[in-house]
């Protein structure tokens, strides 16, 4: 399936959880994740089954005003 | 001395917010400073109550994570994370709730931006949003227009400070609008801090001078030619303006007034 990971498109197989998705980027912490503008937080990245077409969002800590 | 400004002169004058103290009333930014070094250098030397700052899609920016973020705990200020640049309530909420998580902390500054040339904040929609994120644990820190009805509305919703701006975010020009936020400083009870739009040390001494209760700002530290003792000279700033606040201004007067006494002035004026 086609997902979406900072804007950029991933292959994942069917039925996918939110950890295969970090560790195709090999999202390096700290971060925190949004699905579809909904927060995911940390204790459920194992647990978070994927669809098709989602938008995931990582980001991390950068300087700030 | 009035009431009020005697009890804080004789305390120790902390900065309270949400019940926490701070022994500073500077809030300093940490973006476009020169080179991570001169950012440290400018937090040793101002000592801010907090510094703010933000979350990016990761490898966006160009910044290392990692090397920001060892900058961080080494300076172990409590950091305010910030919601810039999102434009709608959900963005808002949502890199809200990942900043806790990443931060670790309840504190946010909340910035929904409503027009991105000025930065003004969308104040039709800042209170609602104000009022979920509380409804959510969050120490909201909303930045927000100097408009008294605006600024009450979220004291109402729960917002035990307001961060009016002095005027758009990045351009240094000090107050645009004293008497509306003279104005806020009348009326309003909660901490007032000022974001936004101060350039010169003169300008966060004069909103200090008004009663207003810290100032946040980074722009004006950040670019200056040196940065560091930008940095230390708005700290001190801030705190001429609040002992002067609370020294209480003589009143200003129409006509002159001698302040040598005239009596046993010598010959030469006798007639």
């Amino acid at each position: 399936m086609r997902v979406m990971i900072n804007q950029i498109e991933h292959q994942l197989p069917q039925g996918a959880k939110l950890e295969n998705a970090l560790a195709l980027i090999q999202a390096q912490p700290p971060f925190a994740v949004a699905i579809n503008l909904q927060f995911i937080p940390k204790s459920n990245y194992s647990q978070c089954t994927l669809a098709d077409n989602d938008q995931i969002e990582v980001i991390s800590p950068v300087t700030g005003g | 001395m009035n009431t009020l400004k005697e009890q804080q002169a004789l305390s120790n004058d902390d900065l309270v917010l949400y019940g926490e103290h701070f022994s500073s009333r500077l809030l300093l930014g940490t973006s476009r400073y020169p080179s991570p070094q001169i950012l440290e250098e400018a937090v040793v030397a101002s000592k801010p109550a907090m510094i703010t700052v933000s979350l990016r899609r990761q490898g966006a920016t160009g910044q290392s994570e990692n090397a920001f973020w060892d900058l961080l705990k080494k300076m172990a200020v409590p950091v305010l994370p910030n919601t810039a640049g999102c434009h709608s309530p959900q963005e808002v909420i949502t890199t809200a709730q990942m900043a806790r998580e990443v931060f670790e902390t309840n504190w946010i500054k909340l910035e929904l931006i409503g027009d991105d040339y000025t930065l003004q904040p969308d104040t039709l929609r800042l209170v609602d949003t104000a009022k979920t994120l509380i409804n959510d644990g969050f120490k909201v820190l909303p930045y927000c227009t100097e408009d008294l009805i605006l600024c009450q509305r979220l004291v109402d919703v729960g917002c035990q400070a307001v961060m009016p701006w002095a005027a758009p975010i990045g351009t240094g020009q000090g107050p645009l609008n004293p008497f509306a936020m003279k104005l806020l400083r009348e009326r309003l009870q909660v901490p007032l801090l000022v974001d936004a739009g101060l350039g010169l040390p003169s300008h966060a001494c004069a909103v200090m001078e008004w009663g207003f209760d810290g100032v946040l700002l980074n722009t004006a530290v950040a670019l200056a030619d040196h940065p560091i003792a930008m940095a230390k000279a708005f700290s001190l700033a801030t705190q001429a303006g609040r002992t002067a606040y609370l020294s209480g201004a003589m009143p200003a007067q129409e006509s002159a007034q001698a302040s040598t006494p005239l009596v046993g002035k010598p010959f030469w004026h006798q007639s």
